[in-house]
């Protein structure tokens, strides 16, 4: 099934290759971002500056609803039995006790659940959502150890979890593939992400090295990872009138909406989703079994229904980043020159699922070498499907690549930063697409003086400190520029001159509202205040992921898009009685409230007269953003120099993270301060990353041991120095708002960054994450 | 007889049920959901309430063992309209991304200045004899430490909390 998966998925991704041969040799012009948005010149407006959240009141007050906030009529709770076993029969589930317990309405099993069709599972279509394509609740199945067998529903949360102690399931066990070095020996196959095999080879790579005076070759390992966003996945769904209606914790309204559409057989607008606010994503909040079985309990009760997860619940049906084993071989000559670059490895996914961690995207652009072979091997496992966890591929990838890097400075006895800059390419490597901008090297150069690299004792081990040993290390960080088909947004103006935009995009802390609302203020010649930006509901345009980085990209091009068609409508309805009479939509700009000819600021009219004289209330545009087609004319990614000053205790091997710097290079910053937080954000996770995260898997029966945030370590306030931040600010002239997403790259190298200081510290090379004290001592 | 307890200054009676937490009574019954649920465990911080000024994880306390007591939540705390200075501070460091774990950060910072204040000492206090504690950043951090973060504000926060500390504007009593 998911070997035929992947084909289909292979056969849209040649169609695309071809098409995008000739979107690379298509003139600029013809690109979206062809032309630079007008935008980029604007440098004294609201676009760039520190601007404080505009639902902060909302939220240092905890009164910003949540999606378990939702209280409903008549609204019943729900509590979750989940299987024990990975793979197998259910021979009998008893239900008799809970359903007779205090408070209880109902207990849903296979036995009496509505019948639904699979999930449609992400990337599957554009609109799926689901973490992979297994029936929910409708057979007598189950297929991973967590799988939920049965929903309990009571008047209260203590009835309904007290009432799940008294469900008894007995099994009939089958034997599990849930050993990865098993499946290894099975056979593995080459990964298949997002239409394309994860293999790429340019010239002979092995030969290369195998001819080269500088080498280094080595394998590395990262575990699971679990998002743990603080607030659990909870939903409140109900059937008002034939229409499901879901207050959600997403990142994707419109594709649940459509997804949850299809399996229940109902138009994508007969279900409602909305989601104002998102405890915190990462990749976590999309569309796992809650949801459906929710909607699906409502249905069975003819009641709205709250279901929360529990911590525990989140880790058994919420899925996390794949485990990742890699070998990455560099070969390089005496000036320090890259002649292969050799990154390939294994990961594990479900045959549920179209997720192979990609752990070798990054490498592609990263550096000139004269050679590449690049490889993702996958075996199949029965456990819950991984996911996106932020920066899917570079979060892990980059650790590798990157810890290679310094270790084949050492043996080239060049400096790590230095080494790097020798190996800037002038186009990329593999795609022989120019970059649409790239200032690496300026980044490296700015952060190694800023940080004091200088400093920094070439010899590991050298440098004491009472007990403890002290180094410093440095990484390159990346992730892409991505803009996914589908935006859309609507503008709308009222006679007071006020301004609302309309867009089913997410706020889950990124500062989305806070950002976009300042761009549209820009775009439309506005007040901050006088603008309203409107998402978080899947009845308003677009189809707008908040993943992958490419929100901001992709509300940006809507925005534009609707834009120019509110300008449009604005010049016919201002007629021949205007100042701008005579005007072309090319010919005016949004300024000081209102519309003027661009070279001639003079003529101008605002919207408030506009809209009075042809006595409207209001003026309403749609705009659909264009197919992301600059993704394949140009090569377009962030990049980020991290420095990293680690202590390591020789005593007790306990690293600490003394001093941490960012220098980034990822377009223009729309608002410095909420941008801070977020690639804070990324390089906090990164800490994580590389100290202490791992999601314990049991390989001989599939369950995760950890499932708790007492044992699955995030970094903690006292783990988290204050972590200094630079950036270059220079605009992408082809980029909307000349921005690239930042919500990812700050958890790309840092990893690779740590243990590169470590190593600097101690001389222990430790190649498998996470560096814990016992790998030290 | 009724038991009752007060929330944010109004008396409130206690739950039949004696399951029901702390947390849950204020966040299903009183509809005060400001007070966030992230574990249910004691592992987060989400939860923190003031019971009597102190904090506490409100997740692992059963509502009923609160009779004659004084809670606290965000809600007590300050409005949107009214805010506290530490949620000032917070607003203007960018101590939040998601603002999930935000009530519990503020509320937990709170109970911790009066612990500075009271001369408790913490793992990386240096000198114990000394009489006063100086809030030092890492002094913030270590006891802040049970109020976890996963959007990563850990530098925001601590900049909020710096800030109203070391300005030495006490940190007023919450709103009764
Ligand atoms: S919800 Fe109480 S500590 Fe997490
Ligand atoms: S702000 Fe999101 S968890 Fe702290």
């Amino acid at each position: 099934m998911s070997i035929a998966k992947d084909a289909k998925d292979l056969a849209k991704g040649m169609l695309q290759g071809l098409m995008g041969k000739a979107v690379a040799m298509a003139p600029d012009s013809w690109i979206p971002g062809g032309e630079p948005d007008p935008l980029i010149r604007v440098r004294h407006g609201h676009v760039g500056k520190p601007v404080s959240r505009i639902d902060g009141p909302l939220k240092v007050a905890g009164a910003a609803p949540f999606a378990a906030e939702f209280p409903m009529e008549g609204m019943v709770y729900a509590a979750l039995v989940y299987s024990t076993i990975a793979k197998g029969r259910i021979l009998a589930i008893n239900v008799a006790q809970a359903e007779a317990a205090p408070g209880v309405r109902a207990v849903m099993t296979y036995r009496n659940a509505p019948r639904i069709a699979r999930p449609p599972v992400f990337m599957s279509d554009q609109k799926a959502a689901g973490g992979d394509d297994l029936p929910v609740m409708q057979e007598d199945f189950v297929r991973w150890n967590g799988e939920p067998v049965a929903v309990v529903l009571a008047d209260t949360q203590e009835q309904a979890d007290h009432a799940t102690t008294l469900v008894a399931v007995s099994y009939e066990l089958e034997t599990p593939m849930t050993d990865f070095a098993s499946a290894k020996d099975a056979g593995t196959r080459t990964a298949v992400f997002m239409g394309q095999a994860l293999h790429q080879e340019i010239g002979d790579a092995e030969k290369a090295l195998a001819a080269a005076a500088f080498r280094v070759d080595s394998h590395y390992s990262t575990p699971r990872h679990s998002h743990n966003a603080i607030e659990l996945h909870a939903v409140t769904a109900a059937w008002i009138g034939g229409v499901l209606r879901l207050h959600d914790a997403s990142q994707l309204v419109a594709h649940t909406a459509w997804s949850l559409g299809q399996m229940f057989g109902i138009p994508e607008d007969k279900v409602v989703v909305t989601s104002p606010f998102v405890g915190g994503g990462f990749g976590g909040k999309c569309l796992w079994q809650h949801q459906v079985l929710a909607s699906m309990a409502a249905k069975l009760v003819g009641r709205p229904v709250r279901m929360v997860l529990s911590r525990e619940g989140v880790y058994r049906i919420v899925g996390g980043r794949a485990l990742t084993e890699q070998r990455v071989a560099l070969a390089a000559d005496a000036e320090g020159k890259l002649k292969a670059v050799v990154h390939t490895g294994t990961t594990a996914k479900t045959a549920s699922n179209m997720m192979a961690e990609p752990f070798i995207v990054a490498t592609r652009s990263m550096y000139e070498s004269e050679t590449f072979k690049l490889d993702v091997q996958v075996v199949e496992l029965d456990m819950l499907a991984n996911t996106f966890m932020r920066a899917p591929g570079e979060a892990v990838g980059t650790f590798a690549l990157e810890c290679a890097m310094d270790e084949l400075a050492e043996a080239l006895d060049i400096d790590p930063v230095e080494l790097r800059i020798r190996n800037e390419p002038e186009m990329d490597p593999t795609s022989g697409l120019p970059f649409s901008s790239r200032n690496v090297v300026e980044a490296w150069r700015t952060g190694a003086e800023r940080f004091g690299w200088s400093r920094r004792s070439a010899v590991p081990g050298t440098v004491r400190d009472g007990e403890w040993l002290v180094g410093m290390g440095c990484a390159t960080g990346t992730y892409p520029y991505y803009r996914m088909p589908g935006g859309a947004a609507r503008i709308t103006l009222n006679a007071e001159g006020r301004a609302s935009i309309d867009i089913a995009a997410h706020e889950m802390g990124m500062g989305t509202a806070t950002a976009q609302t300042q761009v549209a203020a820009e775009r439309l010649g506005l007040p901050m205040g006088a603008v309203s930006f409107h998402y978080g509901d899947s009845t308003l345009p677009g189809v707008v992921l908040a993943g992958g980085s490419q929100q901001t990209a992709s509300i940006g091009a809507s925005v534009i898009a609707a834009h120019r068609a509110l300008v449009k409508e604005l010049l016919a309805m201002a007629g021949n009685d205007s100042p701008l009479a005579g005007l072309k939509p090319d010919e005016v700009a949004s300024r000081d409230g209102g519309l003027c000819r661009i070279d001639d600021p003079a003529r101008h009219e605002t919207y408030v007269s506009i809209l009075s004289r042809a006595g409207k209330g209001s003026i309403s545009a749609e705009g659909e953003a264009p197919m992301p087609l600059e993704t394949q004319h140009w090569s377009m990614h962030s990049h980020a120099a991290m420095f990293c000053e680690a202590r390591v205790n020789s005593v007790t091997g306990e690293v600490r993270i003394a001093r941490f710097l960012g220098s980034f290079d990822c377009g223009r910053i729309l608002n410095p301060k909420t941008a801070a937080s977020q690639l804070r954000g990324g390089i906090i996770m990164g800490l994580g990353l590389a100290l202490m995260e791992e999601t314990q898997f049991d390989e001989r029966n599939g369950r995760i041991v950890n499932a708790s945030l007492s044992e699955y370590h995030v970094p903690v306030h006292m783990d988290v120095p204050d972590i200094d931040l630079i950036w270059t600010d220079i605009a992408d002239p082809h980029t909307p708002m000349g921005a690239r997403g930042i919500g990812e790259i700050g958890i790309t190298g840092t990893a690779a960054a740590v243990a590169n200081a470590v190593y600097n510290a101690t001389g222990k090379r430790i190649r498998d994450l996470p560096i814990t004290l016992d790998k030290l001592l | 007889m009724t038991m009752t307890m007060t929330v944010n200054g109004s008396p409130v009676s206690l739950p039949h049920d004696a399951r029901v937490s702390l947390l849950d009574l204020v966040r299903e019954h009183l509809h005060l959901p400001g007070t966030k649920k992230g574990c249910n465990q004691g592992a987060c911080g989400a939860c923190t309430v003031l019971v009597d000024g102190e904090r506490i994880l409100s997740c692992l306390a059963l509502a009923v063992q609160f009779e004659g007591r004084s809670v606290t939540t965000i809600e007590g705390v300050g409005t949107p309209g009214a805010l506290h200075p530490l949620q000032a501070a917070f607003i203007e460091h960018d101590g939040f991304q998601c603002g999930y774990c935000t009530p519990g950060q503020i509320c937990s910072a709170i109970g911790m200045a009066q612990e500075i204040r009271r001369g408790v000492p913490s793992h990386v206090t240096a000198d114990l004899a000394a009489p006063d504690i100086a809030p030092t950043r890492d002094e913030l951090r270590e006891r802040m430490s049970g109020n976890l973060c996963r959007c990563g504000t850990h530098n925001g926060i601590i900049d909020a909390i710096a800030e109203i500390v070391s300005a030495d504007v006490l940190l007023p009593e919450p709103a009764q």
